[in-house]
């Protein structure tokens, strides 16, 4: 069932593909082929080997139970949180914060995940803004 | 004797004291990614790729550190097979067979050593074999026009799959994935914005170090938060014992290593092959030649552990000759490293051996290098990885997602990027859990534009003709190979792969 849905969405996002290179719009100046017809080709591409893939899917893969995607999703919803923090709070702060969660939901005890998460981001810190000399985002208290 | 003198002017290259710390930092970092399941040299290669980026190394240090990398990664990944009988990365998957039941013979540091030994001989003669075959390669490669390398794009897309692949239409959707991610942004030759949506952060085109890191390293992580891996820790390694090889054990490995070099070498470069291949085939040949009944083999022959070993380190090896000489990479580590190149602005081919001779045979004289380095670490050093593999993935996860993050971030310093990664992650882990490979996607998205033009520069020097596609019998002869090598796995693909997967790492690890 998974692959068909999946032959399903890449068939649309293959339409979709296709109906976005018809829109381009050309220049007075261009060359034999054009910038649409590539992009053609490639969705035509993707099309046909998503209504293969529709038509003789793969034995089911294994999903995740509800709880286990969740448990992506909240990771995802905290890195996303991060990548927008990260130029507010500065890079020690976000970076403790982002290391303890993923530590934590990783099996680690939370006392541990503390420890951890700041040590990470400490660890990262001296090693590729002090010895490297990376320029790494800088918050208000200017770490 | 050109070569030996060009090889010579490499090694003036690579051995500068920022050289020789950065290839013995990578060969260090690479042989502990290789050793930790979960990491692998794809992986490995992908995270470092944005910090030597950002530390501003120049093209040859750059690369020395990432092959070095590389290289180390093909090293170590024997280690955690060994003694735990878990393999570190996909080629070393066949390692497991005969190292472990070693190990547990109490023989673990005759078989780390002996491999050790058999990875050297394995990438030392490749490398050897690269220095000679590129060079040769080069040659027709010059010959090539542009519809020649239109169809050499085909082929290599076209056989990425593998022999191994069972799903030929997968590989194709993830190659016109990767290649329709590579149209986003203003076409080159006309200057219309495509597939922007009015985005200005895409007029650029999607940065392909975002989406390389996003779909190997942040997925990786994504996997292991769903099975939460933290709960089964490392278990304690088995005993380590004698760490040098008997003589006897050496002589009776040697035609081992022999053949399996050669054909690593061959399974490397050849498209759509590698590393995973490299060791399989050679296993599976000497079990074939040497052990008829099968008696030994399974159960803690050296032979074993030889043949493997010495086969992917020169499918290593084998693979960098394509990359190189007709940058069209043959496996997943070698197109990130293509990747390397193309973020130092540097156009792999035939033109880079003229253009720049001091890339090429810096990098070679640095394979040597990094190859002694390995050997002289891989044999005493051994008790040191071996305990890196206790370092749990609960601690080590989070930090491969941060440095990743640190990488990204130190190039564009933008938080749309950072953003941007995160999606390629998700859509990394849903494509692994839906068996799609990741490889055609990283090289759609590096070689889509320049497959693009090479085939818009073949019409319009024939006035729009599409026919001048297959108009010499070079590229007649390159479209006839792809259309075999995708045929060819929908017909034995199954058999290999439920053959080389019998004992496989986890679900969706990334091939190589």
């Amino acid at each position: 069932m998974s692959d068909r849905i999946f032959g399903v969405v890449g068939l649309l996002l293959a339409i979709g593909f296709a109906l976005a290179a018809f829109a381009i719009e050309e220049s007075f100046l261009s060359d034999a082929v054009g910038p649409k017809a590539f992009p053609l080709i490639i969705a035509t591409v993707l099309g046909l080997s998503s209504i293969v893939i529709a038509l003789k899917p793969d034995p089911e893969p294994e999903w995740p139970a509800l709880p286990r995607l969740a448990e992506v999703l909240a990771a995802v919803v905290v890195m996303i949180l991060y990548a927008e923090l990260l130029p507010e709070i500065g890079f020690v702060i976000a970076t403790a914060f982002a290391a303890t969660y993923l530590t934590w939901r990783l099996g680690s005890g939370l006392i541990a995940s503390v420890v951890t998460g700041i040590g990470t981001s400490l660890g990262i810190y001296v090693i590729f803004h002090m010895v490297l000399g990376l320029s790494l985002a800088r918050g208000p208290l200017g770490f | 004797m050109d070569t030996l003198a060009s090889l010579a002017d490499g090694f003036a290259i690579a051995l500068t004291w920022q050289n020789i710390l950065l290839a013995l930092l990578g060969c260090f970092l690479g042989t502990i990614m290789g050793a930790l399941p979960g990491l692998g040299p794809s992986n490995g290669v992908a995270i470092l790729i944005p910090l030597a980026f950002t530390l501003g190394l120049g093209a040859t240090p750059s690369l020395i550190l990432l092959t070095s990398v590389y290289y180390g990664a093909m090293y170590g990944g024997r280690i955690s097979s060994i003694l735990l009988n878990i393999p570190g990365d996909e080629p070393a998957m066949m390692t497991c067979l005969d190292g472990h039941p070693m190990a547990r013979k109490g023989m673990a540091g005759q078989a780390l050593s002996l491999s050790g030994i058999a990875s050297f001989v394995g990438a030392f003669f490749a490398t050897w074999g690269l220095i000679f075959l590129a060079p040769q390669l080069v040659k027709i490669a010059l010959l090539f026009g542009p519809a020649e390398y239109f169809a050499l794009f085909a082929l290599a897309f076209m056989t990425l799959g593998g022999v191994s692949s069972t799903n030929q239409a997968k590989s194709a959707f993830a190659a016109a994935l990767g290649l329709g991610l590579a149209m986003v942004g203003v076409d080159t030759q006309t200057g219309v914005p495509r597939f922007t949506f009015g985005e200005v952060h895409l007029y650029d085109g999607l940065d392909f170090l975002v989406a390389i890191v996003g779909l190997f390293a942040l997925s990786e992580v994504f996997i292991f938060l769903e099975k939460r891996h933290g709960e089964a820790d490392a278990s304690a390694p088995v005993k380590i014992g004698r760490l040098t090889p008997p003589m006897k054990m050496l002589k009776d490995t040697a035609p081992t290593m022999a053949r399996s070099t050669v054909l690593g070498f061959l399974a490397g470069v050849l498209p759509g092959a590698g590393a995973s291949l490299g060791s399989f085939i050679s296993y599976s040949l000497e079990k074939r030649l040497v052990d008829k009944d099968g008696k030994t083999f399974g159960k803690g022959d050296p032979r074993g552990v030889a043949a493997p070993e010495a086969g992917n380190n020169a499918a290593a090896g084998g693979a960098l000759v394509p990359m190189l000489a007709l940058g069209v990479p043959g496996s997943g580590t070698t197109a990130v490293l293509l990747a390397v190149l193309l973020a130092l602005n540097i156009t792999p081919g035939p033109l880079l051996f003229t253009q720049n001779p001091d890339v090429v045979w810096g990098l070679i004289a640095a394979l040597f290098i990094a190859n002694f380095m390995l050997l002289a670490m891989n044999i005493p050093m051994v008790g040191l990885f071996t305990r890196v593999l206790m370092v749990p993935p609960r601690i080590l996860m989070p930090v491969v997602a941060m440095v990743s993050f640190v990488g990204i971030y130190g190039i564009s310093g933008s938080s749309f990027d950072l953003v941007v990664m995160i999606g390629f992650g998700v859509m990394g882990w849903v494509l692994r859990k839906l068996d799609v490979p990741l490889v055609p996607i990283i090289l759609g998205t590096l070689l889509g534009n320049s497959m693009e033009n090479n085939l818009r520069r073949a019409i319009t020097i024939d006035n729009g003709d599409w026919w001048t596609l297959i108009d010499s019998p070079l590229s007649i002869g390159l479209w006839l190979f792809a259309t075999i090598g995708f045929i060819l796995p929908l017909i034995v693909g199954r058999k290999v792969k439920s053959k080389m997967h019998e004992r496989r790492d986890e679900e969706g690890s990334i091939s190589d």
